[in-house]
């Protein structure tokens, strides 16, 4: 869901690959669909099988810094040999599509965690069912990824790195508007209040919030959790249905716009699509925003970071539980391998060891305090409310189509909401349910 | 054709016939290499193509067998469809227009050979040597409120792609920046082709310099500029990269044109290959149609 300003050039180039190779490309999709002879991967026993196999991994590049870590962890541990392929970000879906297509899928591969349910409703993913089971941490596995990688009851994805959105603001902006920099806001209110008092410093170039208004990913990730941590749904349990005309979700889009039109937004946000929306803060210029907590060391660089949960109208706390999850592919012809790496993944060693270690938040809630949390409260926090009830990973079929894409109908109905007079919320709900329904 | 006796005729056949039949070989063989990238670049893959259309195709499932026509219709019905092609069209005509009006100015300014002619021509042409991708990527910094150098002229930061109207006129400008050397390389080859004897004729007669221009130049110059006008219309109709990367068809679907559309249906949201095949098909026979007309109007007086 997220997007870093370091695939700017990466989309770029993405874009013009896949722009030429829409025609000729195209051609190379399709042809056979022959299935690997694959072994159940649950009859080799809870830790599958490491004999040296090469096995293929493909992940998209934002995870790069994460996959880069795991893989050489388990290489350094293991006699299976797992080469990493990153691919840019834009690129991902068609060069998957593309591979399932002709039965080319590597052993594992990462999918964003909101694109999971289509993927796995596609048949990209072998079924996992019975070898989570056997997992003696199961139960403390991130539940909303779990439940994000189910279909029909089947589970095909484990959560692969967590990627949480959290309200972060600049404790030395908050200073000098007379705010206490330790307190973060508890509540949309005083969200907007705060965002209102950095404002007023008058300070040039320095605004009190931002968010991404033209892109539909970047405010799936940082306003659902909002309408979440108020007590309330963003869409159906099958994800069929729209809820995005309720109370609380109402109140979010009233609260951007009232910051809008008092121009404590900063300029930039009206026509950002996603590629820069995280720079403002890192440089210092934004007081408070929702913001992607693996972002957390980067902007400690150069901002004095507070963190805390997003809030929702009268309190609560929320996050939006995103990231990638990995699945053995359909393709594999060494599912007992694969799910070697996995279940490897699971373990202490590669959540605390690795991940907590890098500052990315750990997928297995008894693992929510560990040495490295220990030493930043913040970084506990963070693991703290990915497991919060209120905390979830939106699941639908049409996702992609209904929030992420450009010009998606989310993207209409937010910027009406804020830039517009916000009469056509019936009518933009409505649209989403649509698309979703299909 | 002269008409001769039977005997005559097999009396001479058969020497001529091989040597008829080694040369149309030879034909054949210089030929082959040109039509064998044809058969597998062009044809084969329009084939592919016409076929996915006519399929349920989705980008993850793969063939699934013929769906007779459902694509098109999909296609016909996707909301957007009518706003993108109303909105390319628009996009074409002020490119071309602009985008040939200035190409023709610089062709006529650095024509003729002065002290500064070098100096001129290679300025303008320098952005063309820069790629449309890393072109869009320079002014999207330079648009960007976050990074643009022009930033310290202005109390308020400029919106140049935060209005349906501004986003067009930023892209235009991008486009007129990286391509009008090229045109006017393609304009100056025409002008540098008109002989001066024909100026001299005109300046003898007393032609004065719009004159000139407008009976001998711009006649002359026709061919050339039948084929920039024919080069740029049929690229701005199949504009996709600058707008995908300053706007992404924002702000609010303004900017979205169709062969943004027949991305998205593949790789954004819908992955139905079948549908963006089908949207393919509908451009290529309107382009099609649109290079006849061009092809028929341009050639004009000349036959």
């Amino acid at each position: 869901v997220r997007l870093d300003i370091s695939d700017n050039l990466r989309r770029a180039i993405a874009g013009i690959a896949v722009a030429t190779m829409t025609v000729t490309g195209l051609a190379a999709c399709g042809g056979s669909d022959d299935k690997g002879s694959t072994a159940p991967p649950a009859a080799a026993g809870v830790d599958g099988v490491d004999d040296g196999s090469q096995l293929t991994l493909w992940t998209r590049a934002p995870l790069e810094l994460q996959a880069k870590a795991l893989v050489d962890a388990y290489n350094g541990s293991h006699k299976n040999q797992v080469k990493l392929t990153i691919v840019p970000n834009d690129d991902y879906v068609s060069k998957v599509g593309a591979a399932a297509g002709s039965g080319d899928l590597p052993d594992l591969f990462a999918a964003d965690i909101v694109y999971v349910p289509n993927w796995a409703k596609s048949g990209l993913f072998a079924d996992l069912t019975d070898s989570i089971a056997k997992l003696p941490h199961a139960d403390k596995i991130n539940q909303a990824h779990l439940a994000a990688g189910t279909y029909d009851n089947k589970k095909y994805v484990l959560p692969f790195v967590l990627d949480l959105s959290v309200m972060f603001w600049n404790k030395d902006l908050y200073k000098a508007a007379g705010l206490d920099p330790e307190k973060g806001p508890t509540t949309l209110q005083e969200f907007k209040d705060q965002a209102l008092a950095v404002q007023k410093l008058k300070k040039p170039g320095v605004y009190g919030t931002f968010f991404g208004g033209n892109c539909g990913g970047c405010n799936v990730f940082t306003w659902f959790p909002m309408v979440w941590a108020s007590g309330e749904d963003v869409m159906n349990p099958e994800g069929t249905k729209s809820l995005l005309d309720g109370t609380a979700a109402k109140q979010v889009y009233s609260t951007w716009h009232d910051l809008q039109a008092a121009g404590a937004i900063a300029p930039g946000a009206k026509d950002e699509t996603g590629a820069t929306w995280v720079a403002a803060f890192q440089q210092g210029k934004i007081g408070v925003m929702p913001y992607p907590a693996t972002l957390l060391p980067t902007a400690d660089k150069t901002v004095k970071v507070g963190v805390a949960p997003i809030p929702g109208v009268n309190g609560g706390g929320s996050t939006f539980v995103g990231g990638d999850g990995i699945g053995v592919s359909k393709d594999s012809k060494k599912s007992q391998q694969a799910w070697n790496f996995l279940a490897w993944l699971m373990s202490e060693k590669a959540q605390v060891d690795v991940l907590a270690k890098n500052n990315t938040s750990v997928a297995r809630s008894d693992l929510a305090t560990n040495t490295y949390s220990a030493k930043d409260p913040r970084v506990a926090l963070i693991n703290e409310v990915a497991g919060r009830p209120d905390s979830k990973t939106p699941v639908a079929i049409n996702f992609q189509q209904a929030f992420n894409a450009p010009g998606s109908p989310w993207v209409s109905l937010f910027r009406d909401q804020v830039y517009g007079n916000g009469s056509s919320l019936q009518k933009d709900n409505e649209a989403i349910t649509q698309v979703l329904g299909q | 054709v002269t008409v001769r006796s039977l005997p005559a005729l097999a009396a001479d056949s058969r020497p001529s016939r091989r040597r008829r039949w080694s040369s149309s070989l030879a034909g054949w063989g210089y030929a082959a290499p040109v039509a064998a990238f044809v058969l597998i670049f062009f044809v084969v893959p329009i084939g592919i193509v016409a076929r996915m259309s006519a399929s349920d195709w989705k980008l993850f499932t793969g063939d699934r067998g013929w769906n007779s026509g459902k694509n098109f219709q999909s296609a016909l019905d996707d909301r957007l469809l009518w706003p993108a092609v109303w909105f390319t069209v628009k996009y074409t005509v002020v490119t071309t227009v602009i985008l040939l009006a200035l190409a023709l100015g610089l062709a006529l300014l650095v024509q003729e050979s002065s002290r500064w002619t070098g100096f001129l021509r290679t300025s303008f042409l320098i952005p063309s040597a820069l790629g449309l991708a890393s072109a869009s990527l320079l002014f999207y910094a330079l648009y960007s409120p976050q990074s643009s150098p022009l930033l310290g002229f202005t109390d308020k930061p400029i919106s140049f792609l935060g209005t349906p109207v501004s986003a067009l006129w930023s892209t235009v400008v991008l486009i007129v920046w990286r391509y009008a050397g090229f045109y006017m390389l393609l304009l100056l080859v025409g002008l540098q082709s008109i002989s001066g004897d024909v100026y001299e004729a005109a300046r003898l007669d007393g032609a004065g310099r719009w004159q000139t221009f407008h009976r001998i130049t711009l006649p002359l110059l026709r061919p050339s500029l039948a084929l920039s006008t024919i080069l740029c219309v049929t690229g701005s109709l199949l504009a996709f990269d600058q707008f995908y990367i300053l706007t992404k068809g924002g702000p609010d679907n303004s900017t979205i044109t169709i062969v943004q559309l027949v991305y998205n249906s593949a790789f954004q949201g819908r992955n139905d290959l079948g549908r963006a095949a089908a949207l393919s098909i509908l451009v290529l026979g309107a382009l099609l149609i649109i290079n006849l007309v061009q092809f028929r109007g341009l050639r004009g007086k000349e036959d």
